[in-house]
């Protein structure tokens, strides 16, 4: 008798120490991812204004703004997109529509992208510095850091508009070619544009990975703060600048928070929009 | 329409692109690599008295332990933080509680490693630095990797918790289990492959990271005596010294690349595997 409310006692006492053990470390992510938060807010707002979004930088980097700077990351961005969207979004629709799951193409494709994807974004630094940079002889450019990234999100836009493209209900399928429409018509006027949101969020996801990149620009799209004259011209993204200013500038803090808060808010925008059109899908497939 | 009849064969064209690509990453690693694995021997890079490049030692291993216990460490403090916190949302907090908590991991894993390693620099190094100098150090770059590894550990446990079977848990619930018994008893047995996938990735993810650890670790060549001591990883060696590495250096640059993506390779095909039982 007495053994038994002992025991009972102990299993409260367990519940309530687990209980506070959860609780704890809840507040205390919390606490320090909202410090994190404050930090950026406090330190960026009093340097962030229209003319730091407009000027070029001075000084390198310590006065003026950031304007140069978010003109090479957007033609990076740009770049990036365009080579690699048609490529993956071309495999994406193969392997969903034209191969058999189990076919050996179609397995291999899908095992080097898997591959792709755990690849850490300084070994694709590494490997756009030997292909774009020298074997090409493309140099430190906007163009080389550009392909570096789109060979980055070849696996997240595959992999995001192939599971669109799946989820898409196979009674389309059957009733587009029930009225006799053609493969590729039934692709183009049905499954593509059902399967748009979810391909729209694997895109935004993308963009966003591509803003976040640092180590795979390091050494392909240079280090020039000045604005761009052409693809070729050597460019420094956003996320660089924000390493730049405090590594190597003395007194380039300030700036550095301001820039890391356009960058966060940025990509805070992209990833929201980018949930909006994934509603309903898997969220945590797509995010990791 | 001739559109069917050219359409597949143009998407198997940018497959093969795909395909290209990856291969064409390896044969460049390793084509870069060569000088150093056909002239120098592999056992070398394990030997050799220290790492100093430009004299001709090429010591990884001081930069390997500490990509290794950087990576342990954080791993050490985001299994317990992630896995409390995906037990929040899924059995302890109120639902309204519960989303917003997952929203703030979200926005968590949507942070650039650039910007931890930038609030790492101006706001935990100080810190650490007026407890300990140097203040950046292994402890650092371990507490920002922690930061950043934590919300793959949270969302994967979290996915792996929420596909246990509802029966399992109203079994539970009937057989008059505690809250924390049916945890333990029932839901960690049950969704154990998820959770190590996680757990597994989120490793991946600390080994290959750059950016944060160069920010805050120190980046000095050394085996560290305590956590305080700074440390230089693998990754934070090639980002500092690829721009200017020539000839055989630059060849051991690209062999501690092929080291990384071989290591995260094998821990991601460890994932996979555990994560296709877990769907079973």
């Amino acid at each position: 008798m007495y053994d038994a409310v002992c025991n009972r006692g102990l299993r409260k006492l367990r519940e309530y120490v687990v209980q506070c053990l959860i609780y704890s470390a809840v507040v205390l992510v919390s606490a320090v991812f909202i410090w994190l938060l404050i930090d950026l807010l406090r330190g960026g707002l009093s340097h962030l204004s229209w003319e730091f979004v407009t000027e070029l930088p001075r000084d390198a980097g310590r006065a003026g703004g950031i304007a140069s700077i978010l003109i090479s990351t957007l033609l990076i961005l740009l770049v990036a997109v365009l080579t690699a969207v048609p490529v993956a979004w071309m495999t994406a629709i193969l392997l969903a529509e034209f191969v058999a799951i189990g076919s050996w193409f179609g397995k291999t494709v899908r095992f080097s992208l898997y591959v792709l994807a755990g690849v850490p974004s300084i070994v694709f630094g590494l490997f756009g510095n030997a292909f774009f940079c020298v074997y090409l002889g493309l140099g430190f450019s906007i163009l080389s850091g550009g392909l570096t990234l789109a060979c980055m999100l070849l696996p997240i836009l595959t992999s995001t508009a192939e599971a669109g493209l799946r989820a898409v209900s196979h009674t389309y399928r059957l009733a587009a070619s029930a009225l006799g429409l053609s493969r590729a018509a039934a692709l183009l006027h049905l499954i593509l544009p059902a399967a748009a949101p979810a391909m729209a969020a694997g895109l935004l996801l993308g963009i966003g990975r591509a803003l976040a990149e640092t180590a795979a620009l390091l050494f392909t799209s240079g280090y020039a703060e000045r604005m761009p004259d052409s693809l070729l011209d050597s460019g420094r993204a956003l996320a660089l600048h924000i390493f730049d200013l405090s590594m190597n500038v003395p007194g380039g803090d300030e700036p550095a928070y301001a820039s890391a808060l356009v960058l966060v808010s940025l990509l805070l925008g992209i990833n929201i929009l980018a949930m909006k059109f994934a509603y309903g899908l898997q969220r945590s497939k797509l995010m990791l | 329409m001739p559109i069917d009849q050219w359409l597949p064969g143009m998407l198997r064209a940018g497959a093969l692109i795909a395909l290209l690509v990856m291969s064409f990453i390896l044969i460049f690693l390793i084509g870069e690599s060569w000088p150093v694995l056909s002239k120098l021997s592999i056992a070398q890079l394990g030997t050799d008295s220290s790492w100093h490049p430009l004299e001709g030692a090429y010591n990884l291993m001081p930069m390997l332990t500490a990509t290794v216990l950087a990576s342990t460490g954080a791993l050490l403090l985001a299994i317990p933080l992630g896995l409390a916190s995906a037990l929040f949302t899924v059995f302890y907090a109120p639902s309204c509680l519960a989303i917003s908590y997952k929203r703030l991991i979200e926005l968590l894993a949507g942070i650039p490693s650039v910007v931890f390693g930038f609030w790492g620099l101006t706001v935990l190094v100080p810190l650490l630095n007026q407890w300990q100098p140097p203040g950046a150090s292994l402890l650092a770059g371990i507490l920002v990797l922690t930061l950043m590894i934590l919300p793959t550990v949270t969302v994967m446990a979290h996915a792996a918790l929420a596909a246990v079977p509802v029966e399992l848990v109203r079994s539970a619930a009937a057989l008059g289990l505690s809250r924390f018994g049916t945890i333990q008893g029932v839901m960690l047995p049950a969704a154990k492959a998820g959770i190590t996938a996680g757990i597994i990735l989120a490793g991946a993810r600390a080994l290959g990271e750059t950016m944060a650890v160069l920010m805050v670790a120190g980046n000095v060549v050394q085996y560290p005596e305590t956590v305080f001591d700074p440390v230089r990883t693998l990754a934070a060696n090639i980002a500092l010294e690829t721009a200017y590495a020539m000839g055989d250096h630059r060849a051991v640059l690209f062999v501690s690349g092929l080291l990384l993506m071989g290591l995260i390779m094998v821990l991601a095909a460890m994932a996979e595997a555990l994560g296709k039982r877990q769907h079973v």
